[in-house]
């Protein structure tokens, strides 16, 4: 059969000849192949001051979008938590009073809106269920933490801010 | 000031004992740092690089973490025995360094001060006896934790260490048979400028270098501390600066060997065109030093290149090698050198 990789060798139990046996040869070849990697850089990045590239399209923590008008555009379908393999999302859903049509979308809204991030795999398919457009995943990572409890996100951490500068830009992962 | 030349005489030779000491301890201490830096190169990593800039504080961190931890003595050990261990493993690695010839001599007010705590006449034999009562360390440690895989590290470690002792000093008897001395102040001197052993004896140094990889339990022959057969081996109950004590005795050792090898095949403290540069006596002595000191760095280089190249032997392989191969090839030296002496005399 032919090899895939053509890296293939076929394995013999033959004798070894005098300068197989001698062992030595063996040893110079390995002290040079060693030696090769020595002056070879680092494949190592300095992770807390170097941080690697990431693709665009990224799938990191979630965000919670908000429309142009800075309303909430989650409307505690479900459709996310149902769709999530790792049954990560959970919410309580609202309805939305007089006066709150600045905050929320549309009339019905997630009051609670939990992620555990130790459960979730970042699979995207959250993103791929939503309706609404309203949950992305980003560049960012879930960052490390002591506590287990600490690593369910609610909506202080998911949802974006209002402001322009504090908007996280999801157009590539639209644009997919 | 009118001290006698006697008194001169000891206060020079404890200076020297005492920088001597100081020095093995710092390079051994940095022979780890530098085993991980090593180790760290070969395989595409960066190494210890958070504790000062470049890792550099990392052995004392390391020193601080060994003081620290629990320390823990097995309720059936044999406690004086566990205890004394370590401290025979240090004791003897340390003892060696004596011998050594550092560099020529300081003149210094009109005296010659040869940097040699003490030339004994008999300098390759103390250094070969002190070595194999490094063995008791090991096996005493080994034995008195009282565990079946320290018991058999030990075991190994011994049987190991008198197998490669027969060939690495019928390797050195071919050497003293052509320098017809055993003291290493002569030997060395013998190489004077770039007249090295290793010219004459290329077989006698490749067996004493194998030999001397055994006799320091490196890799490929560190079976008495193999991890994958005896979890940790005559260690394996050691905590705290005792494992701390028989980690370092390693590293000294290493260092010992490196500076013996340096010293009876690499000319020591010789450097090539010493005498035809018209330097002053004090500047050849001290240039010597440097020299002698980048062979053994050289030399504790490769142990570790070696380490982090070769995998470990089988223990029947290790036998094989140790008395099939290095003992009749050692012999073969001896008569080899054996019948240029008798044919050129």
């Amino acid at each position: 059969m032919k090899s895939l990789s053509n890296r293939s060798k076929v394995v013999s139990d033959k004798n070894m000849t005098l300068l197989e046996g001698a062992y030595l040869p063996a040893v110079v070849k390995g002290l040079g192949i060693t030696l090769k990697h020595f002056f070879r850089r680092p494949a190592t990045l300095k992770y807390p001051e170097e941080q690697r590239e990431f693709t665009e399209v990224y799938r990191g923590k979630h965000v919670l979008k908000r429309d142009e008008n800075g309303a909430e555009r989650c409307t505690a379908c479900g459709l996310c938590a149902v769709s999530c393999p790792a049954e990560a999302i959970t919410m309580v859903a609202a309805e939305r009073k007089n006066g709150e049509e600045h905050l929320y979308r549309e009339e019905k809204y997630a009051a609670i809106y939990e992620i555990n991030m130790l459960r979730c795999i970042f699979c995207g398919l959250c993103e791929e269920a939503c309706p609404k457009e309203a949950i992305f995943l980003t560049k960012e990572i879930a960052p490390a933490d002591y506590e287990r409890e600490e690593f369910i996100y609610g909506k202080d951490k998911l949802v974006e801010g209002v402001e322009p500068a504090k908007r996280i830009d999801v157009s590539k992962r639209q644009d997919r | 000031m009118n001290l006698s030349l006697e008194w001169l005489l000891l206060i020079d030779k404890t200076v020297i004992a005492f920088v001597a000491f100081a020095i093995t301890l710092l390079i051994a201490t940095y022979s780890t740092y530098a085993e991980r830096k090593i180790a760290a190169f070969l395989q595409d990593r960066v190494g210890p690089d958070r504790a000062g800039p470049f890792g550099i504080l990392q052995p004392l961190a390391d020193a601080g973490k060994f003081f620290f931890k629990e320390e823990i003595i097995p309720n059936t050990s044999d406690k004086f025995l566990f205890i004394i261990g370590p401290g025979i493993a240090m004791l003897t690695a340390l003892m060696t360094s004596a011998v050594i010839p550092w560099g020529g001599s300081l003149e210094i007010g009109g005296r010659q001060i040869p940097l040699q705590v003490t030339d004994l006449n008999i300098g390759v034999l103390y250094v070969f006896a002190v070595v194999s009562l490094g063995v008791y360390g090991i096996m005493i440690g080994g034995w008195a934790s009282n565990n079946k895989f320290s018991l058999l590290g030990a075991i190994r470690a011994s049987s190991q260490m008198i197998s490669y002792e027969l060939s690495m000093g019928l390797a050195l008897i071919a050497l003293i048979m052509m320098t017809g001395t055993l003291s290493l102040g002569e030997i060395v001197e013998q190489q004077r400028g770039g007249n090295w052993n290793i010219f004459y004896q290329p077989l006698g140094f490749l067996l004493f270098l194998v030999c001397a990889f055994a006799e320091c339990n490196r890799t490929p022959f560190d079976l008495p501390e193999c991890e994958t057969e005896l979890v940790g081996g005559y260690h394996t109950e050691y905590s705290s600066m005792k494992l701390g004590f028989f980690m370092f005795a390693e590293y000294i050792n290493m260092f010992i060997s490196s500076a013996f090898m340096a010293t009876l095949y690499f000319g020591g403290y010789n450097f090539p065109f010493m005498d035809s540069l018209g330097l002053s006596q004090n500047w050849i002595t001290i240039i010597g030093v440097l020299v002698f000191f980048l062979k053994i760095f050289a030399f504790i280089f490769f142990f570790m290149w070696i380490r982090w190249t070769l995998p470990r032997f089988r223990y029947d392989q290790l036998m094989r090698l140790g008395w099939q191969y290095m003992i009749p090839l050692a012999l073969l030296n001896i008569f080899i050198t054996g019948t240029i002496i008798l044919v050129t005399k």
